[in-house]
This record gives structure tokens, sequence and C-alpha cells, in this order.
């Protein structure tokens, strides 16, 4: 198998058969689908459709929510994710979360950075400076913030500050990266920084990707997959999906004739 | 004095994208316009050029602009569309596929032009022959176009491809017109002229039945998004 980029490639996640309830409502059904590694993989559908939900469910952040129930298979690079030997802490670590507000620590800048590795058990400060000028220079933030790195996080503007929660989830070196509509509180100018990035980040890491904003998965993405209440209507190529999607209700959608 | 409980209504279909598709049909309708202004000029260049006609072929040529204008016109709306709402998927095909065939609309007029110049430096002779296959040729390639621009308006993906075949008999009456002209050079050198006019007159129509099947393969593309092999 090969990747869009036209590597060997292997798939990052597997999953199988899907179900998902929120106490009696059933909010993802049957789901099946392959993310490629290094690929960025768009999420689409209306609101409610469930695709915060499967996002969230890849690294288990559902499990936060008491009435949330799960039926089938999420293979992780091959293993179960709802398996009980599957360590949800180390899961999390492998794949990072990028949410629509940025969500610095009240912390500096540095600090934010290193929290990850920190936790982890990296004391050397040598080594902890190298993570944190690595991650904000993948994160392309480093040269903006290489003089003030003591300053507080909360005052850099908004297209910064989600840079810096993608240099922080970084640091821990994820495989995966999931992105929560990360641009829809950001200006044109943030957004297209992030958009930039992730395309370069997509040499290292698999990026997942949910956004409401079509031209932009239209741009970023190497695979779109478009839900409908709670079900996967087409999973494909994006330039298939925003082309000549196969099923009517994704045209209708991204068209903009219901949604 | 209470509060006015008039509230103004705003009326809004199921459709949420009315705006939308009333340019696009607009641009549907400006498109069958460009195609039967363009329909009009082969017709009356047939015409001219049959009848020894040289006020018609002059007029031909002054009218030119009419069909650039409205390509240029057409274009813009395209951009426009394409500019304001991003389109994509079927709406995407639709617009990018006017865009090219209004470039083969354009490239039809001018040739309904070329014919004209032709004609005016030959009507004032005795043509060399009785004129039988050209007149078949522009019938044909006139009914290409026509029903090019039908099966787009109408998705028609059958008469997109019966258009796409009727190239082939378009390419057959221009061997056959060769021919006879080659025939007629060796029987007088003196008819080498006039026939080599006439070539060229069959050529441009030849010319214009490849843009008309140019049309009905951009009309496939835009049902299908697939390319006509």
């Amino acid at each position: 198998m090969r990747n869009l980029n036209g590597n060997k490639s292997k798939f990052v996640y597997q999953v199988k058969g899907l179900n998902l309830w929120y106490g009696d409502k059933q909010v993802l059904k049957d789901i099946n689908m392959k993310v490629l590694e290094n690929e960025i993989t768009a999420i689409i559908g209306p609101s409610g459709c469930g695709k915060s939900t499967f996002v969230k469910t890849l690294n288990r952040m559902t499990d936060n929510i008491p009435i949330v129930r799960t039926e089938g298979e999420i293979l992780y690079n091959s293993q179960d994710i709802f398996n009980s030997e599957m360590k949800v802490e180390e899961l999390r670590t492998k794949v990072g979360m990028v949410f629509q507000k940025p969500n610095p620590f009240p912390k500096s800048i540095f600090e934010n950075v290193v929290y990850g590795p920190k936790i982890h058990g990296i004391k050397s400060k040598k080594t902890l400076m190298e993570i944190a000028e690595q991650s904000l220079r993948g994160a392309a933030l480093w040269e903006e913030v290489k003089d003030r790195l003591s300053d507080n996080a909360y005052g850099l503007s908004g297209g910064q500050q989600q840079r810096l929660c993608i240099a922080r989830t970084m640091a821990v070196s994820p495989e995966v990266i999931l992105m929560d509509e990360p641009t829809a509180s950001l200006d044109p100018v943030a957004t297209m920084k992030i958009e930039e990035l992730m395309e370069d980040l997509k040499k290292e890491y698999t990026i997942i990707i949910v956004t409401h904003n079509m031209q932009q998965a239209a741009r970023i993405s190497d695979k779109t997959a478009f839900f409908l209440s709670g079900e996967l209507i087409e999973f494909d190529k994006t330039n298939k999906v925003f082309g000549n999607p196969a099923d009517k209700r994704t045209e209708d959608y991204i068209t903009g004739r219901f949604g | 004095m209470g509060i006015n409980t008039n509230i103004k209504k705003v009326k809004r279909g199921v459709n949420m994208r009315t705006n939308f598709d009333k340019e696009l049909d607009l641009l549907n309708k400006e498109l069958i316009k460009m195609g039967s202004l363009v329909e009009d000029k082969i017709k009356a260049a047939v015409e001219a050029l049959i009848n020894r006609d040289a006020n018609l072929a002059k007029n031909i040529i002054e009218r030119d602009i009419e069909v650039d204008n409205m390509e240029r016109d057409i274009e813009s709306k395209c951009l426009k569309l394409i500019l304001r709402q991003q389109p994509v998927a079927g709406d995407l095909r639709l617009i990018s596929s006017i865009l090219k065939m209004i470039t083969d609309l354009e490239r039809i007029g001018d040739h309904a032009q070329d014919i004209s110049e032709i004609s005016l430096l030959i009507l004032n002779e005795k043509y060399i022959k009785e004129l039988t296959h050209i007149p078949q040729m522009a019938e044909v390639v006139i009914y290409m176009v026509k029903r090019s621009i039908d099966a787009f308006v109408n998705h028609d993906m059958d008469l997109a491809h019966e258009v796409i075949k009727l190239d082939d008999k378009v390419d057959y009456l221009f061997d056959i017109i060769k021919d006879e002209l080659i025939l007629l050079i060796r029987e007088d050198a003196d008819n080498g002229e006039q026939a080599i006019n006439f070539l060229m007159i069959a050529k441009y129509f030849e010319r214009i039945g490849d843009h008309a099947e140019n049309i009905a393969e951009w009309v496939v593309f835009s049902i299908t998004g697939e390319h006509v092999n």
C-alpha cells in the first residue's frame, strides 16, 4: 500500500464497525475507515453529524463522558484501542489533539511546550530546551517567540496561541495529530499559517482534521470523509470528493444545498 | 401604543442556494444565446457562399464582435461565480465546462468569418463546380453545434455522444471534397486558385465540426467528471 505521497505506507488507524451511543442516542453508526500514515484526512459534515465525536473517539477522549457506549473496533497500529491492555495515557501521547479554541496553560511559552515532556520525566534543562526549540520550530512559531520564551502564553495572539498548542502537542513526539476545527477562531492570515504548517507537518505526522470550512478541506487534505447523521457517507481522495462525489448527499452538502 | 407585530417576512425556500442557482440559470441562458448566435453565423456563411451574397458575407465579418463580446461577458460571469461561490463538485464542473465551451463557440464564430472572407474572394467568379458537399458539411456542423448546446442544457449524454460521432461524417465529407478538388486541378491547372479557396472553406467547416465535438465532450465532462477518450 502506498500513500498519496508515493511512499510505502501503513494504516495508522483501521476503524471497523464502530457504533457509539450517548445514552440512548446513537451518534456513530457502523463507521468503517482506514487512515494511512503521513496523510491529512479531513472530516466534514453538518453540525451534529458525529464528526467531532468520531475524532475524539480516536484517542478515547470520549471515555470522559460517562454515558458513552461503544461497539466495534478501532485498530491503532493494529492494536484495538478499546482493548483493556491499551494504556490510554500512552495512546494520548501518540495521538495528540488540538482544539478549536487555543487552550494554552496560564504559564510561560516555554513551560507550555515542555509540560508534556516534563510529565514524562524529562528533567534535563538542556534536553527540555532542545525539545522546546524543535517543537516551536516545527510549529513555525520559534522565530516569533525565541526572545520571549518566559513570557506568559496568554500574551500571544490567537494564531500564535494555536501554533503554541500544536508545538505543545508535538513536544511529546506523537504519531497522529487530531485537530478539531483548529482555525475556526482565527483570522485568514493565522489560518493560512496553520494550513501551511499542516502541509509541513504531514511529512512527520498523520493528521486528522475536523473542519466546517469546505475550501479548507479541499485545500489541505489528501482524503476527505463526509459524515451525515452519524454515518460515514463517503470517504475518498479529496479531489474525487470535491470534484466528482459519488454520493448525491455529499454533492448536496458541499455545494450548499443543505446543511 | 403596542409594539408592531408585523414582523417583516423574509421569503426563503427549502433550497438554501436560490441566488447561486439563479446565476447558474442565467449563465445557461446566455450560453444558449451564444450558441444560437454562432449557429446563425454558420448558416449565414454558407448561404452567402451559395447565393454569392457579398453583403451577407460582409455583414458576417462586421458582426464578429458580437460573438467576442458574448464570450467576454460569459467569461466574466463565470469568473465572478468562481470568486464568490467557490464552487465544488457538479457546480465547479459546470462552470469550468462553460468556460471551455465558450472558447470553442468563439472559434466557431471566427471560422464563420474566415469562410466569409474567402467567399468574398470567389463569389464574383464562376464556381469550378456545383456546390454539393460543402453545403452538406455545413448542414452537419450546424446540427452538431445546435445539438451540443441542447445536450448541455438538457444534461443529455446520448445526444452528446451522437454529436461526437457525427464528427466522423464531417471528416469523411472533407476527404471527398479534397479528392474532388485534386481531380479538378489535374483536369485544368487554372482551377487551382479557386480549388485551394474551396479547400480552405471545407477545412474551416471541418474545424467547426471539431469545435462542436469539443463542446459535446465538455458536456460529458460536466455530467460525469470524466473525459471522453
